[in-house]
């Protein structure tokens, strides 16, 4: 152990805690404001928690915490670096958010099962926490693997046909890719190396110099397709079905958590497992960029034609998270920055939208983009909430969605990839063809015939002061893109 | 002798094991009490798990010869001995049969109503053969053992099994039979080739000639191929278990299928080397179409037990896959995931058991949707589910691992084939756990099923601490059969050239 890593326990207590909050949840799920209580305690003491990490992380220090030992080479280990904090803050702030939406939303909703979902909610964090911190691909696989089962149980939530068949198109994408691509992958490269701890750094990567090229292209292509998390065509079809879930599971998971953990995963793999070294060797960063650039085109064309606003959120989510891995795919350190400071803004911006699809759900009963025309009078904050964040998946200034877009076009320019640049520009056009008219529509547009809004207001206040939240930060992380950057930095030197 | 090593503390532990439940089961010959029986047969077993526990304390790490070796003659006119001991490849196997065999007991508590005292007679006879099989290293001590295992595992199907029991019973009988006269035939020209002596470890690693191996090797294979099953040999065994009692599912299952393949590790690796190398890639083979046809299968099935019995087709195809690799990783995989799927294979047993119990059906249709009323038991279930199709964090996984990374360094396109295998094991088990835990809009009503009572969940409680233990610390379970492993490779490598070279120069 060298001594820019720190042994610390508090990873594992990090990890521990969503783990003990689902297990309250669980033995508390009679009172239900005793339940939600020990899930706002638990998110609140997970984001402490790793908060707190934040002086060692910056001072270019790792903290590590040993778990298990498997085999030679292969062992459960957590860590805590500029990359593990970058998601490990997202994830752990949104859910203290998240937590009083879901409160409210469930409740004002009347849903059934609802400790089954506070504790399942809880172990997808669990889930997501892990992947952040994890060490090694070993402890990425298992921690992604328990994200993928303990969502189903959100997914299928509401236990009629749709759901099931959401669901079962959910866990059957997650779990095949999985199995098809990941566990070979993981194999190959454990015979080829030895070992499936992460490289040091993002430029070096594990793999020895004289190992066989082709066998190295194959294991690239299978990591990409087998975190289909992280929504990249062809493999996309689960998050669109994911969609029939409550709204609350929408946001965190699906805009969140879960697409997260598959960008997380696959940048993590490219950065500390490939290298920048060896993908710019065996070529495979533009032909990447290129490839997801496909999904960024593909899923906003897609989106268009959405009038389920949850939907069209959905294929946005889609084409957001390839902007990610197109940056990383760059490998240039503009580029680099870009993809991974969008896991931040985009999703403080996503979570937002998905809130406010939920308000406006909860408020006035509405799912279809063309039945809210004037609703934004009745509903203000939600709506105005919702144009902010649009600005933001747009990349407008000074919402954060602006700080990846300018990195983008920096890395592909300094990628000298203008095919890049043009993709980045026409998808921005498409963001605005499909979000501008949401906002135009509910602010400018005509109420639907027979339709007088009566008794409609805005969602209750435990729903609507997350929104109001998570949008004032998009906004912040806008104006002062320093405090997330700084996390970038430490991965990118 | 040099293979024997005696242990001076524990100079009769192994035959303390094996005659204990003999014991415990003639005097039950003479008791007409069911509660007796059943306190009766739990204590016995339960006191030889107990005893067994020096032989991984005291067992010797570094030393790849037969340890707490006990030596008698039996039949001098025929120089037939009274041998046992344990190496790295048997300990394992020794210690999941006497530990699992309590549970079984406490399986069949209420689940067997009938002639208590007789099906209790039955396991533990049971007991003495199955102990008796991994530790003879004498042939015909191995083969009556082998044997004799039919009989009581017949009689468990037999009588106390399902409304097919008697095709099942016969069918389990005559397959194996069947498969273990050509073993006899081999016994006996070994016999006479090896200065008429039945001590196995003199048999190894002589250089027979690479015809001679081919037809040893043909007979070894029809016996163990049967016995684990490999594809096309396994049709007795959906049947069989179907039929069974849960108990006896649970022994055929976690303990009976690893005799197969013990076999191939103990005698066909290490006494027909050549052959052995000749005809690896059929068996190579084989397993894959293993594999993938018990997950297609198993993918179709509306019983759960048969869906459980053809995925033990599958696993197992996976243990002769990392067997027939002839590489570290894939042998110690191999062993690591007998263990495994007997820990794994037992549980889902004992937990369809556990429904059959409640509904007398063993339909997935009859057992959709009982998550909500028996919390606990899908809580295992889940459990146990993952665990079967290898996820990571439980003991399949690590077994998986090793005997993949195995078959990758020998050829990557095998590797590959078997893939889809672990794909299909993904989708049987999540499907049928979907099914037992939500159903889907139409499920029967269930809300009258009571959740496990506290034997139920003792049972179960030992096999999820395994399936935890290996899953995240499996490296003293491997350091138990290393230098074993190490040692049979060494052997192998060196004759297997050896007699390689010899069939050429006949050859040429």
């Amino acid at each position: 152990m060298d001594i820019t890593t720190v042994s610390s326990v508090k990873l594992l207590i990090a990890l521990l805690v969503p783990l003990i909050g689902t297990l309250g949840v669980m033995f508390m799920g009679k009172n239900e404001n005793i339940r939600e209580g020990i899930s706002s305690i638990a998110s609140i003491v997970l984001f402490l928690l790793v908060a707190s990490m934040i002086p060692t992380v910056l001072s270019g220090k790792t903290l590590i915490f040993h778990m298990f030992s498997i085999l030679p080479g292969v062992t459960v280990t957590l860590r805590a670096d500029g990359m593990s904090m970058i998601f490990a803050l997202v994830a752990s702030s949104l859910w203290t958010i998240a937590v009083f939406y879901s409160m409210g939303y469930m409740r004002a909703h009347h849903e059934h099962a609802q400790t089954r979902f506070n504790a399942c909610f809880a172990l997808a964090i669990f889930g997501a926490i892990g992947v952040a911190f994890s060490d090694n691909l070993f402890t990425l696989y298992l921690f992604y693997e328990i994200v993928s089962i303990c969502t189903y149980p959100l997914v299928a939530h509401h236990q009629d046909a749709e759901g099931y068949n959401g669901a079962r198109k959910y866990i059957v994408y997650l779990t095949t890719t999985a199995k098809a691509f990941l566990l070979p992958a993981l194999i190959l490269i454990y015979v080829l190396t030895g070992t499936l701890d992460f490289a040091p750094n993002i430029s070096t990567g594990i793999f020895p110099p004289d190992v066989n090229k082709s066998l190295v292209i194959m294991l690239y292509i299978f990591c990409l397709f087998g975190f289909a998390k992280n929504g990249v065509m062809p493999f996309h079809h689960w998050l669109p079905g994911a969609m029939v879930a409550p709204t609350p599971v929408s946001a965190l998971l699906h805009a969140v958590a879960v697409v997260k953990v598959g960008v997380f995963c696959t940048t993590r793999v490219m950065l500390y497992v490939f290298g920048v070294d060896t993908m710019h060797a065996l070529n495979l960063g533009i032909p990447t960029a290129y490839f997801v650039g496909f999904t960024v085109i593909m899923a906003s064309v897609l989106a268009l034609s959405k009038n389920n606003l949850k939907e069209r959120l959905a294929y946005s989510t889609i084409s957001q998270l390839s902007y990610i891995i197109m940056g990383v795919a760059l490998l240039t350190p503009a580029g680099i920055d870009g993809g991974l400071i969008h896991i931040v803004n985009h999703a403080f911006s996503k979570i937002t939208l998905f809130f406010c699809a939920g308000a406006i759900y909860i408020a006035a009963h509405k799912k279809d983009i063309s039945d809210m025309g004037g609703l934004g009078k009745t509903m203000p904050f939600t709506f105005g909430a919702f144009a902010v964040a649009s600005l933001s998946m747009i990349g407008a200034p000074p919402v954060a969605g602006f700080i990846t877009k300018w990195n983008l076009l920096v890395g592909s320019i300094q990628a000298h990839q203008i095919g890049i640049l043009l993709i980045l520009i026409a998808s921005t056009m498409l963001n605005v063809g499909y979000f501008a008219p949401v906002t135009i529509k509910a602010f400018f547009g005509k109420r639907p015939e027979g339709e007088t809004y009566q008794g409609i207001k805005e969602a209750p206040l435990s729903m609507l002061i997350p929104i109001l939240i998570a949008c004032t930060i998009s906004v912040l992380l806008g104006i002062f893109p320093n405090f997330m950057m700084q996390f970038v930095k430490v991965v990118t030197g | 002798m040099d293979q024997l090593l005696i242990n001076p503390n524990y100079p009769h532990i192994l035959s303390t094991l094996i005659f204990l439940p003999l014991a415990g089961a003639l005097l039950l010959l003479f008791v007409q009490n069911e509660y007796f029986a059943r306190y009766w047969a739990l204590g016995i077993s339960a006191l030889t798990a107990i005893l067994s526990l020096p032989l991984v304390s005291a067992f010797d790490t570094t030393s790849a010869k037969f340890q707490f070796a006990e030596q008698y003659n039996w039949v001098d006119s025929l120089n037939i001995q009274y041998v046992i001991g344990v190496d790295g490849i048997s300990i394992l196997l020794v210690m999941l049969t006497t530990l699992i065999m309590p549970l079984c007991i406490l399986a069949s508590w209420s689940y067997i109503k009938t002639r208590v005292q007789a099906f209790m007679i039955c396991l533990l006879i049971m007991e003495t053969a199955m102990l008796g099989v991994f530790m003879a290293l004498d042939f015909v001590l191995f083969y009556i053992l082998w044997e004799a295992m039919l009989i009581p595992m017949y009689l468990l199907i037999g009588i106390w099994g399902g409304p097919r029991k008697i095709y099942a019973s016969i069918k389990f009988f005559l397959y194996t039979l069947a498969g273990s006269i050509m073993l006899l035939v081999g016994i006996i020209w070994l016999y006479k080739t090896n200065n008429y002596s039945f001590f196995i470890p003199d048999m190894m690693w002589q250089n027979y000639s690479l015809t001679a191996q081919v037809y040893l090797f043909l007979a070894f294979f029809l016996a163990f191929a049967i016995k684990v099953p490999m594809f096309p040999f396994h049709t007795w065994l959906p049947a069989a278990h179907v039929e069974a009692p849960t108990a006896g599912s649970v022994i055929l299952a976690s303990v009976l299928l690893k005799m197969g393949t013990y076999g191939f590790l103990r005698f066909a690796l290490p006494i027909t080397p050549a052959a052995t190398t000749l005809l690896m890639p059929y068996v190579l083979w084989l397993s894959i179409a293993g594999i993938i046809y018990g997950g297609f299968t198993a993918l179709a099935q509306q019983d759960m037990k048969k869906l459980i019995a053809y995925s033990s087709v599958g696993h197992m195809g996976f243990v002769t896959l990392g067997i027939f690799v002839l590489n570290l990783e894939g042998i110690e995989g191999a062993i690591l995931q007998m263990i495994n799927h007997g820990i794994t294979t037992g549980a889902l047993f004992l937990c369809v058991g556990m429904i059959y119990e409640r509904t007398h059906s063993r339909e997935l249709r009859s057992a959709t949707g009982v998550g909500k009323y028996m919390p606990i038991y899908v809580t295992f279930l889940a459990f146990f589910s993952l665990s079967s199709f290898g996820f990571p964090g439980t003991n399949s996984f690590v077994g998986e691992f090793m005997i993949l990374a195995g078959t990758f360094k020998h050829s990557t396109t095998l590797a590959l084939a078997a893939i889809p295998g672990a794909v299909l094991a993904a989708a049987y088990m999540l499907r049928m756990l979907q099914k037992i835990i939500w159903g889907g809009t139409d499920n029967p009503d269930q809300s009258w099923l009571n959740d496990l009572n506290m034997r139920e969940i003792i049972t179960l409680c030992p096999f999820l601490f395994f399936v935890f233990w290996i899953g995240l610390g499996p490296q003293p379970f491997i350091d138990l059969m290393h230098i074993s492993i190490v040692n049979l490779l060494d052997q192998f490598h060196a004759h297997q050239g050896q007699a390689v070279a010899a069939a050429e120069l006949i050859l040429h």
